[in-house]
């Protein structure tokens, strides 16, 4: 049977749609669904992988691995791949995707309609960087488009939200790793100078800071930095265990202040003074919640709101404001991410711009939504943007004028959807294609 | 595994969802593969899958289990290789029972794609793997098959067909040291079920497939997955006719 009608969300749970989904298993399946939004692993936390005013085929199941070159690295895989199954394959054999996002679950088409970063961002750039060809399906057929010989369709492609069409699949250029383990580095920043004094001057690969946002006065901006790199070293068996998942919406005490604070200040005293070092599994350091399955039930209900934004690096003061001003709300959860991004932007609506970037869960709540739009509204006056992947509160003058250059993508993609079917609710309220 | 991984397995019907989340176990295994279907282009982009996750060899061969002709070109290929032979069979055909009554012709297709075609097959291969004196035959039945229901009774007849022609080889392939384990999923989240919604005790292709290489490993005759389905199962073959055929579950 090809449509089931559901209703169904984006990983925040906060935003729903209703509406038939397809879930081809093969390629020739797919062939005959080109006229609907693709929506991979609903791993975006709004409105960008749903489409209440119509359908969407849900690429899952097109997962293949279709070639691996074990000398060179390229791997192309069927758009639904997780590309957290590709690091599991292949970096038992020295390879690893180059650029990795939060979850293992997130798929190469969502990875490219996203132009997700990683923890390396700073080094290697955004995931739209590594990717060689794209096989796009245009009037039911894939076409390969390729930097080089299809410029601006491949930049509006690349954290395109889906609407130049079907991504089929994709070649990615895997970097060499040392092997599944990750030589993992944590050290404790007191205070929000620490912090960024910490995460500017890292020299590793791989750098991320965990920022505990109930922390206030002196302690503000206090925080975990770590840092890592590939090692040959094989992990302790003692992380493994099986993954858990949480099997209903919990209840709103959970996650209320005083749980908030003290396992934030608890995870913090974890650290052991002068820094530790661990060897970790690859997916524990790079996908850390992935072993809790269903993780944004503990969010209850009425689900939740990830805030990102990235201000330039001498807007640092801005940002400080904004930690602040979350820290006084009282609103927010223990998963704030604190991260230095490099100038590297794949596509032309690509999120990352050289600074730093902040991502706070808030349970979906009026004071939190407000708070969200005060955030917006902040990030706009630093010159800075919101992540699409993330975001479900912005307004239509805002994004756009985050990212000056929405008016030229929309020319290229209305030139390739011509029919607007590729829109999604998140295209929608925020009128990127409205030129 | 109890198989040597130099084994060689025989897929029917290697395009479809379950097939392929078992075909991924065996590939990490690192057995050789020969992937049958009728999708020759899906075919090819599992066999380069089953590669990518550390397959010794995967080939692919077009079948149709209308027509016996495309066996041929499979067993002779199998006939060249070492090692041992397995085979699994996830070939089958499930129209709606409301078209089967619109048009009872269609019975043939359902009884020879889920049954008489896979059956034939397995007739052909059976003197092979008993002259290499191993190997295990893995055939796919369903729940349907034991008990006749009103919503799709044509396919259960099918399914039930084979699981007894599969019993009988059991009994004969044993003699040889050949295991064959006879496999009842219930729903299964795969495209036949999609556009169905939930069902009842539903698990996903990954469930069979696990469940099917645990079976292997304690030499099961009979594997129910979910495995809940056995117990639901022998409560509803034990429903006295007279009862049953006033109910519509």
């Amino acid at each position: 049977m090809l449509w089931n009608t559901q209703t169904y969300t984006g990983w925040g749970r906060a935003l729903s749609a209703e509406g038939e989904l397809a879930r081809p298993e093969r390629a020739a399946a797919l062939a005959g669904l080109v006229t609907h939004p693709a929506i991979g692993a609903r791993r975006s936390y709004g409105d960008a992988c749903l489409n209440s005013k119509g359908s969407a085929v849900d690429m899952s199941r097109l997962d293949r691995v279709l070639s691996f070159d074990v000398s060179t690295g390229l791997v192309e895989a069927e758009a639904g791949a997780p590309i957290g199954e590709l690091a599991r394959l292949f970096a038992p054999m020295g390879w690893m995707p180059t650029v990795m996002p939060g979850t293992g679950f997130a798929t190469v088409g969502g990875c490219i309609a996203m132009d997700v970063h990683g923890k390396n961002h700073h080094v290697d750039g955004s995931f739209g960087s590594h990717v060689t060809a794209i096989k796009l399906m245009v009037n039911g057929k894939p076409r390969t488009i390729t930097p080089k010989r299809n410029a601006a369709l491949f930049k509006a492609t690349i954290g395109g939200l889906g609407q130049t069409g079907i991504i089929a699949s994709a070649t990615l250029q895997m970097s060499r790793c040392e092997g599944t383990g990750m030589e993992v580095t944590e050290q404790r920043a007191e205070n929000w100078e620490e912090h960024i004094a910490l995460l500017s001057s890292s020299q590793a690969r791989y750098t991320v800071g965990w920022l505990d946002c109930t922390a206030k006065g002196k302690n503000l901006g206090r925080g975990i930095v770590e840092e890592a790199r590939s090692t040959a070293v094989r992990p302790q068996s003692s992380h493994k265990g099986g993954s858990k998942s949480v099997p209903f919406n919990f209840p709103r005490f959970t996650l209320s202040k005083a749980m908030v604070s003290g396992f934030n200040k608890a995870y913090y005293l974890r650290i052991r003074d002068g820094g530790q070092t661990r060897i970790k599994p690859l997916e524990e350091f790079f996908f850390p919640l992935d072993k809790i399955h269903n993780w944004n039930r503990l969010y209850g209900k009425s689900g939740f709101h990830q805030f990102q934004c990235v201000l330039p690096d001498d807007k640092l003061p801005e940002l400080r404001a904004m930690v602040e001003t979350i820290a006084q709300s009282g609103l927010a959860s223990p998963l704030a991410v604190l991260k230095r991004l490099g100038s590297d932007a794949a596509g032309v609506m690509s999120f990352p711009m050289q600074g730093y970037t902040l991502a706070v869960d808030f349970r979906e709540s009026e004071k939190a939504r407000k708070l969200i739009k005060k955030l917006n509204a902040a990030t706009l006056a630093a010159g800075g943007r919101i992540y699409f992947a993330k975001d479900s509160l912005a307004t239509e003058a805002e994004a756009k004028a985050m990212y000056p250059d929405w008016a030229a993508w929309a020319a290229e993609v209305n030139k390739a959807d011509p029919e607007h079917t590729f829109e999604t609710d998140l295209t929608r309220r925020l009128g990127l294609r409205s030129i | 595994m109890t198989q040597d991984s130099k084994d060689t397995w025989i897929i029917l019907g290697a395009s479809s969802s379950m097939a392929r989340a078992f075909v991924r176990r065996l590939a990490e295994d690192g057995h050789g593969l020969i992937l049958t279907g009728r999708d020759k282009d899906d075919l090819a982009r599992i066999a380069a899958d089953c590669k990518a996750r550390g397959a010794s060899s995967a080939t692919n061969f077009p079948i149709d289990a209308r027509d016996a002709a495309t066996f041929a070109p499979i067993l002779t290929h199998a006939s060249g290789l070492e090692g041992q032979l397995s085979c699994a069979v996830f070939l089958g055909s499930m129209p709606d029972q409301s078209e089967i009554d619109a048009d009872p012709s269609l019975i043939d297709g359902v009884i020879a794609d889920s049954f008489t075609g896979p059956a034939q097959f397995l007739q052909l291969l059976a003197p092979q793997m008993e002259a290499r004196g191993g190997g295990t035959v893995v055939g796919i039945g369903s729940v349907a098959g034991d008990r006749g229901r009103l919503g799709n009774y044509v396919y259960g007849a099918a399914k039930a067909g084979f699981a007894t022609y599969l019993s009988g080889l059991r009994n004969r392939m044993g003699r040889s040291g050949v295991h064959v384990m006879t496999v009842k999923p219930g729903p299964v989240d795969t495209a036949m079920t999609w556009g169905l919604g939930k069902q009842p005790f539903m698990t996903t292709s990954e469930g069979v497939a696990g469940d099917i290489l645990k079976g292997l490993k304690k030499q099961r005759n009979t594997v129910y997955t979910a495995g809940i389905w056995r117990l639901v199962m022998l409560v509803i073959r034990n429903i006295p006719e007279p009862i049953f055929k006033k109910m519509s579950i």
